[in-house]
């Protein structure tokens, strides 16, 4: 292709990501859009295309990114090269929809007809917004009853501050206003400016790793060309390698001979090491490369920490193999091998949030079969000593004695919520009880409210998004930022199961509720640890002082006393599965301890709001 | 040797709130249709499966006494008809106290049913309306009444304990109430709640006020005192007797013996294979008027299953495992077999080994389960 002919392929290129609150049917408007560019016969055609993953699609939410080249012929007679570059839904990964974002000149933005704008709405406009992207309004599900579009129009005008004049009206699901989209998209997204003949400057906003090819960088081309054969380099690393192939998805792969700009698609390069391609870094040419990287670039730093250990001990180094091969996919996914004299040898992992780190946890149980046990999800606590020097500290029963503690800070976020008005109340009630300090509340429509808190992360951690859910029966939204760290009274609890102490199960508490929560994290475990063969106290403890205690009792009686009407096999079964769930048990010294309970510090807080 | 059959009858005028067996309302049910189809299923099973004299027959339900003086006649006279009885043939039919009329006791007597087995519960009326039971504790006294009357001399009554609210006080004075009916055998089962019943439900809600493990264990421990101060002999976990009148019926599967299974839901264990019927009416009597036995399940056993089963229905006995017919029937020594097995539990004190017995220890009949699932590998 001379240069001539890339300006004009470029004239025609759109780049375009969807954006939407979960559940507000983006996965739905890929799958149509894919239809009526006929990306894929219908015999391909599986629902919700784009989400890949079993667990994605079980969730209903997007983890890994893709990003797939369609022709759209337009009603002006010309074709058009679209590159729909999808995004994750969930606060967790935040990152990595800035990043797919910054690979796009327009957003499509999805509202529900029905429930409006929603916390992860506002922040993933925002986000577009920071990248100076086109967005193109889509108000979606207007063939549902209770849908109110012109509410919805008014909102997206008055809260986001966007002309909806134009906002398409549409029913992914019904196949309604999926034209009217395309031809926006084509009228309103820019086509990417840039010189293909410049130094290389090509975004990764994505990778995964082939077991073939190594590391398979997803990138968009920002200035110049790049093609087989090149020698390239990461920018933020200095790393370099020789292109071996790049092509695009369409949304199968297919190989091209180069990428140039405005294109969206994939580099492989014989890269071994995911951490030589990280999401956010520039791709430019070994020589003359280009001088100033692309804006963006970060290193993802977990949030979340946790134990996770193998139930069965042997399984160690299984657990070892699993977690490296979800990081070559997964660079945010950090861990260290970890002893704990409970659970034994494990490894301490950090997560971006608590959805990333289920995930993780589910798709090693499921996938690499290795049962696991998780301890509570922690914080990182900034600890300053008295002899003036500072530690960080990731896991609960690695915090200091107190004596030796001049103060500890913790983690705190601006935490959004959106909800009725008529769940003012308990939302700020949940908050409060949850240490968050208010900083503000707007009225986004009539009866619609944006509050926010200022909250300590560890609380947001436990569970509170399942409180927040429940308790305004599913309507509150929720979006969450980190802004720094504060100084807490806070103290670590252990527990002592049998007189001995379970490193396991210690948890940092603020003072102010370590009596509380002591007793109620004793009954849970009670509730949580089956009765064994003789009895077995339970204590909570901080530092030498015991807060709490209760007893599991010993087990008296258990024996099947019917006989089924001669029904052997239903006997044999419900045996089988007593014993099965005996396996699931880790022993910690002589106790039984069922996985549950490790988590039992996440559960207390029900029994909290309850009262 | 096939020695025993099992007949369901799934109807019930009432359903107890506990009961997951396979049963149905009994009104507007197709029940001549269903008998009919039950003597179908016996004369097809018996010529692809013959066998010699039965010692045993058990007619459970459901209830069986639901059904009314003419169709129960027919019933009888079918299971006559059919299957080929021995001499000394234990003959059971479980009953609803209150449904068992003179009309009805003497049909059954004439057929030869020679043991009534009564869904008796509690004698107190307060836990028996709980429970869905629709009998009064005085039905009990009459229906016995008559039963001697009329030439029954083994007679077994059913109690539950552990039932919601029900107190260690409530349930001895069932137990005296028990005693004083002179009758030769006791079954006593410890409340479960299963799946698919009222219990389950109010259970999932919280509204289930269950007793709870100390109390259900300080019951089993006052019924086995008890049982034996009044000359009852416990042969089995859940089962009391006079001397000699233990159930041959039950001692059939924890013999881990074969057994015909007839009716809608029914179980067999036919040559080493266990054999579940469908539950639902219709489909069973469909597929028999179709000439096809209604099994929806077959499981062939494999060797090492038989023996793990010798064993954990073997230890429910009191008498336990009998090592010599063990390895009679195995050409295995348990004692090799499971040589860690019952090293273990000997040593937590649930399990004995003498005189070529293996059995549980009365600590190791509360904690049953925890030895049976020890030989499930």
């Amino acid at each position: 292709m001379n240069n001539n002919e890339r300006l004009n392929r470029q004239s025609k290129i759109r780049n375009f990501s969807i954006i939407a609150h979960i559940d507000h049917g983006k996965s739905t408007l890929a799958d149509r859009i894919l239809e009526k560019t006929n990306a894929l016969t219908s015999r391909e055609m599986k629902d919700q295309l784009l989400d890949s993953m079993d667990l994605e699609r079980e969730r209903g939410i997007t983890i890994k990114l893709n990003a797939v080249q369609l022709k759209y012929k337009a009603k002006d007679g010309e074709e058009y090269i679209f590159h729909l570059i999808d995004t994750p839904g969930h606060v967790d990964f935040t990152y990595e929809v800035s990043r797919s974002l910054a690979a796009c000149e327009g957003a499509v933005l999805v509202v529900d007809a029905a429930q409006g704008i929603e916390a992860q709405t506002l922040a993933n406009v925002y986000l577009a917004l920071d990248n100076d992207l086109e967005i193109l309004p889509v108000i979606n599900k207007i063939d549902l009853p209770s849908a109110d579009p012109e509410r919805v129009r008014g909102e997206i005008e008055e809260v986001i501050g966007l002309d909806a004049s134009e906002a398409v009206l549409a029913s992914a699901k019904a196949g309604i206003g999926i034209e009217e989209i395309l031809e926006q998209i084509v009228e309103k997204v820019p086509a990417p400016t840039g010189n293909p003949e410049a130094p290389l400057k090509a975004l990764i906003f994505d990778s995964l790793y082939d077991a073939y090819r190594g590391v398979v960088a997803y990138i968009r081309v920002v200035e110049g060309t790049v093609k087989v054969g090149d020698k390239v380099r990461m920018m933020a690393t200095g790393k370099e390698f020789e292109v071996n192939e790049v092509g695009v998805f369409t949304p199968k792969a297919t190989m091209l001979n180069e990428l140039t700009v405005g294109d969206v698609g994939f580099l492989s390069a014989s890269i071994k090491n995911v951490g030589d391609t990280r999401v956010g870094d520039t791709i430019t040419n070994a020589k003359n490369g280009a001088t100033e990287a692309l804006p963006g670039y970060r290193k993802l730093n977990p949030m979340v920490y946790c134990g996770l250990y193998p139930i069965d001990t042997a399984k160690f180094n299984d657990l070892r193999e699993a977690l490296e091969k979800l990081q070559l996919n997964d660079s945010s996914l950090q861990f260290e091998p970890e002893t704990s004299q409970a659970l034994g040898f494990g490894f301490r992992c950090g997560f971006l949030g608590l959805l990333h780190m289920e995930i993780i946890q589910e798709r090693i149980e499921r996938e690499f079969k290795i049962d696991l046990i998780t301890t509570a999800p922690s914080v990182i606590y900034h600890v300053h000593m008295t002899d003036g020097s500072e530690i960080k500290v990731d896991n609960p029963s690695d915090l200091p004695d107190p004596q030796k503690i001049e103060r500890v800070e913790e983690p705190y976020v601006k935490a959004t919520m959106m909800a009725p008005n008529d769940y003012v109340g308990t939302i700020m009630e949940l908050c409060q009880l949850k240490r968050g300090i208010f900083v503000t509340m707007e009225y986004l429509a009539e009866n619609r409210v944006s509050i926010i808190y200022e909250m300590p992360l560890a609380e947001i951690v436990y569970d509170f998004f399942d409180q927040l859910k429940s308790s305004t029966r599913g309507y509150a939204s929720f979006d969450y930022e980190l802004i720094g760290y504060k100084p807490s009274k806070l103290v670590k609890m252990d527990i002592l199961l049998n007189a001995e102490k379970v490193d396991a199960l210690s948890f940092i508490v603020h003072n102010d509720f370590a009596y509380e929560r002591g007793k109620i994290i004793v009954e849970k475990l009670k509730e949580l640890i089956p009765r064994q063969q003789f009895e077995v106290p339970i204590q909570a403890a901080i530092g030498q002082k015991i807060v709490a205690r209760s007893t599991i009792k010993a087990m008296r009686k258990n024996v099947l006393a019917k006989c089924y009407g001669g029904d052997i096999s239903r006997k044999r079964k419900l045996l089988e599965k007593q014993k099965e769930g005996k396996k699931r048990m880790k022993q910690v010294g002589s106790v039984e301890v069922p996985q549950e309970a490790f988590m039992a510090v996440l559960k207390m807080d029900d029994t909290n709001t309850k009262k | 040797m096939i020695k025993s059959a099992y007949l369901h009858i799934p109807f019930c005028e009432h359903i107890c709130h506990y009961c997951d067996f396979n049963k149905v309302f009994l009104k507007g049910q197709p029940v001549d249709e269903y008998l009919k189809a039950l003597d179908q299923e016996i004369r097809m099973t018996v010529n692809q499966f013959p066998t010699g004299n039965l010692e045993t027959i058990f007619v459970g339900g459901g209830t069986p006494t639901s059904l009314n003086e003419q169709q129960l006649y027919r019933f009888c006279d079918s299971i006559n008809r059919n299957l080929p009885k021995s001499e000394t043939m234990e003959f059971t039919f479980e009953a609803n106290p209150g449904d068992l009329t003179k009309e009805k006791l003497q049909i059954l007597k004439d057929a030869g049913v020679n043991r009534l087995s009564l869904g008796v519960q509690t004698f107190n009326e307060e836990l028996l309306k709980k429970i869905g039971r629709v009998h009064k504790a005085k039905d009990v006294y009459q229906t016995i009444e008559n039963a001697k009357t009329i030439g029954f001399e083994n007679i077994s009554i059913d109690l539950i304990f552990s039932l919601p609210t029900q107190t260690i006080t409530d349930f001895k004075e069932s137990l005296t109430e028990a005693f004083l009916l002179d009758i030769t055998h006791y079954s006593a089962y410890s409340l479960i709640i299963e799946p698919k019943t009222v219990f389950y439900n109010l259970l999932k809600k919280g509204k289930l006020p269950t007793p709870g493990e100390d109390v259900e264990a300080a019951m089993y421990e006052l019924l086995m005192e008890e049982m034996e101060k009044n000359g009852f002999n416990q042969y089995e976990i859940s089962n009391f007797s006079k001397p000699g009148f233990e159930s041959r019926h039950n001692l059939t599967y924890w013999n881990n013996e074969s057994y015909y299974g007839f009716g809608a839901g029914a179980h067999s264990y036919l040559n080493g294979v266990r054999r579940s019927n469908t539950g639902p009416l219709k489909r069973y009597m469909d597929q028999i008027n179709s000439g096809e036995l209604p099994v929806i399940d077959e499981h062939q056993t494999t060797k090492v299953e038989q023996m793990e089963e010798e064993m954990f229905l073997g230890l429910r006995k009191t008498s336990g495992v009998s090592v010599p017919h063990f390895i009679e029937k195995f050409a295995v020594d348990p004692q090799q077999l499971f040589e860690q097995e019952i090293a273990e539990l000997t040593n937590k004190q649930w399990l004995e080994v003498r005189k070529g017995h293996i059995f549980l220890t009365k600590k190791g009949r509360l904690l049953g389960n925890e030895v049976f699932q020890a030989f499930l590998r």
